[in-house]
């Protein structure tokens, strides 16, 4: 692929002799790698060795570790949403609709972004720095050379951890950010708290769930992969750890909300989200 | 009486001429980019031999050891591990060729979240051994490198010399037949430098272990070179000079420049070499 794009750029001077193409390039092959990293990540499932352990260790910090940041940013979103819905839901009479509102938003789209970018700045990060150190400190080499594929070590058990627990803290995320809207409503606008309750049930669908749920999976694969090629493709010591670091949270953050964008149509399309 | 074709059929002597060399390099090159780092590299590496390979950083010596390894590939040339041709082995194929390998990196290369114990476990931990061979084994061999009260403490806890030390244990247990030493003494002091090259001598000596030694200093060519291990009746390792009664043939040197081997022979050869820049490296001179 990469082959051909070269070729194809050379044949028709989309490359000029100072290389104004390198970023697409440079784009095009490290979407190679990361898909590379995920199908050997994926292949390595269906056979021995597997490291249970490392992935409940992973499970734990990226899980338990994570819940509260994300249930901080949960509440808070869940209770600014009402700040600023219910006066314009009031100006129109619906402001018992106000729980409704809040739940759509959240459980389709905030909960799920909001959750993964914040998993993205804590977890990618950190996966990619341990990762670094490890490539600059010559310990990944040493576990080649000690008969262990750092794939089946150090890159599954990250991205299982991930795409199986981003689902489970996007709930906490949704469920803390309900009880923050909710807590909103009843103490600054005085809105009794089971007609926001009630406002809440009546409003989301299975759909809504479903979406808010599905979401998640695919962030937390896009957050593993991306943080697990960086940090393996880390080169130039300690300096190199920043830059791959930093490269990690920002590309990880980027590709989720374009992600977001597609998956959204797409569900919409498959789960019939398009009506209220 | 007997049967002197049944005979034939169960013993076999290997000749001499025909005995496999453990790593052996046929005409290897490689570069990166426009960088050449290997130029038609031979070298041949026998059963229990100690090659040290000698030069100034950036000369490819390290490059050796990671070909050997399967960690990098060359872009043409051959490299055989006890005569199996492993230049187009994928990662799974050199799993098992590197359970025969034991490499001590430059600092060590410790993993710093398990314990020295776990560190030195890690290789019989993958290979799924019995709980009660790895803690006798890596006793064992924390014993050998003389840190058995370190087993508990983790690699930050550890000097420069000790995580050496830990990393030749790591590297030795399963009681590979090969060990590659990559720059062990590199920043230590001497007293610390002497006792790697006094692990390398009774691995050589007295486990028969083929072994390369990378590094940029004379006094470990010296130690290597002249230096035998032998056991007492009491089981005591003394290291002896070689002299009248002993003459060294199981340590060689292979000297590099720019990717390309400048000198290969005996340590006595080295110092009697023409060549001026080896004359000018044994002296220390730019």
């Amino acid at each position: 692929m990469l082959a051909f794009i070269v070729t194809f750029t050379e044949r028709f001077q989309l490359v000029s002799p100072k290389g104004l193409m390198n970023p697409f390039i440079r784009f095009v092959s490290e979407l190679q790698e990361v898909s590379l990293l995920i199908w050997r990540a994926f292949v390595s499932l269906f056979s021995k060795p597997r490291y249970f352990s490392e992935t409940i260790r992973q499970m734990d910090m990226i899980g338990v570790g994570s819940l509260p940041i994300v249930l901080l940013t949960g509440f808070f979103t869940g209770g600014v949403l009402v700040l600023q819905a219910f006066p314009t839901l009031q100006y129109y009479s619906i402001q018992n609709e106000a729980g409704h509102s809040v739940a759509t938003s959240l459980i389709r789209e905030l909960g799920p972004v909001l959750c993964a970018l914040m998993v993205s700045g804590r977890i990618g990060a950190a996966i990619s720095a341990e990762l670094g150190s490890m490539v600059v400190s010559q310990q990944i080499d040493a576990m080649r050379a000690l008969g262990t594929d750092p794939i089946r070590r150090l890159v599954v058990p990250r991205i299982t951890s991930l795409v199986l627990l981003l689902p489970l803290l996007t709930v906490a995320c949704d469920i803390l950010g309900l009880i923050g809207g909710g807590v909103v409503a009843s103490t600054i606008y005085n809105q009794d708290y089971h007609v926001f309750a009630t406002s809440v049930r009546v409003g989301i669908t299975t759909s809504d769930l479903v979406s808010g749920l599905i979401k998640p999976i695919f962030f937390g694969l896009i957050i593993g992969s991306v943080g697990c090629h960086k940090g393996l493709s880390t080169s130039g010591g300690t300096a190199g750890v920043g830059r791959s670091t930093t490269d990690a949270v920002v590309i990880a953050s980027i590709w989720v909300i374009i992600f977001d964008f597609f998956l959204s149509k797409a569900l919409q399309y498959l789960l019939d989200l398009g009506q209220l | 009486m007997f049967d002197d074709n049944k005979i034939e059929d169960t013993i076999k002597i290997e000749p001499f001429w025909e005995i496999v060399p453990a790593i052996e390099f046929q005409d290897v090159c490689l570069a990166y980019d426009d960088k050449i780092v290997l130029d038609h590299i031979d070298l041949s590496v026998r059963r229990g031999e100690c090659k040290i390979i000698l030069g100034r950083s950036g000369g490819g010596k390290s490059t050796i050891i990671r070909l050997i390894l399967g960690l990098l590939k060359p872009d043409s040339g051959r490299v055989l591990v006890d005569g199996e041709d492993i230049t187009d082995y994928t990662e799974v194929e050199m799993m098992p060729i590197r359970q025969k390998i034991g490499m001590v990196f430059q600092e060590g290369a410790l993993f710093d979240s398990i314990s020295v114990y776990e560190n030195v476990a890690y290789r019989l931990r993958e290979q799924e051994r019995d709980e009660a061979e790895i803690d006798r084994e890596v006793r064992r061999m924390l014993e050998f490198v003389d840190l058995a009260d370190a087993v508990d403490k983790m690699p930050i806890e550890l000097s420069g010399g000790m995580r050496r030390r830990v990393g030749i244990a790591r590297a030795l247990i399963g009681d590979p037949s090969i060990v590659l030493f990559d720059e062990p003494t590199a920043g230590l002091d001497p007293p610390t430098a002497r006792t790697m090259c006094e692990l390398a001598i009774k691995l050589r000596d007295l486990q028969d272990v083929s072994s390369i030694f990378v590094t940029h200093e004379m006094n470990n060519v010296t130690n290597l070179c002249s230096e035998y291990a032998t056991v007492s009746e009491k089981g005591e390792v003394h290291f002896e000079k070689e002299g009248d009664k002993l003459c060294l043939i199981n340590t060689e040197v292979l000297m590099m420049r720019n990717g390309q081997i400048i000198f290969n022979g005996t340590d006595e050869q080295l110092q009697a070499s023409d060549n001026q820049y080896v004359k000018r490296f044994i002296k220390g001179e730019r």
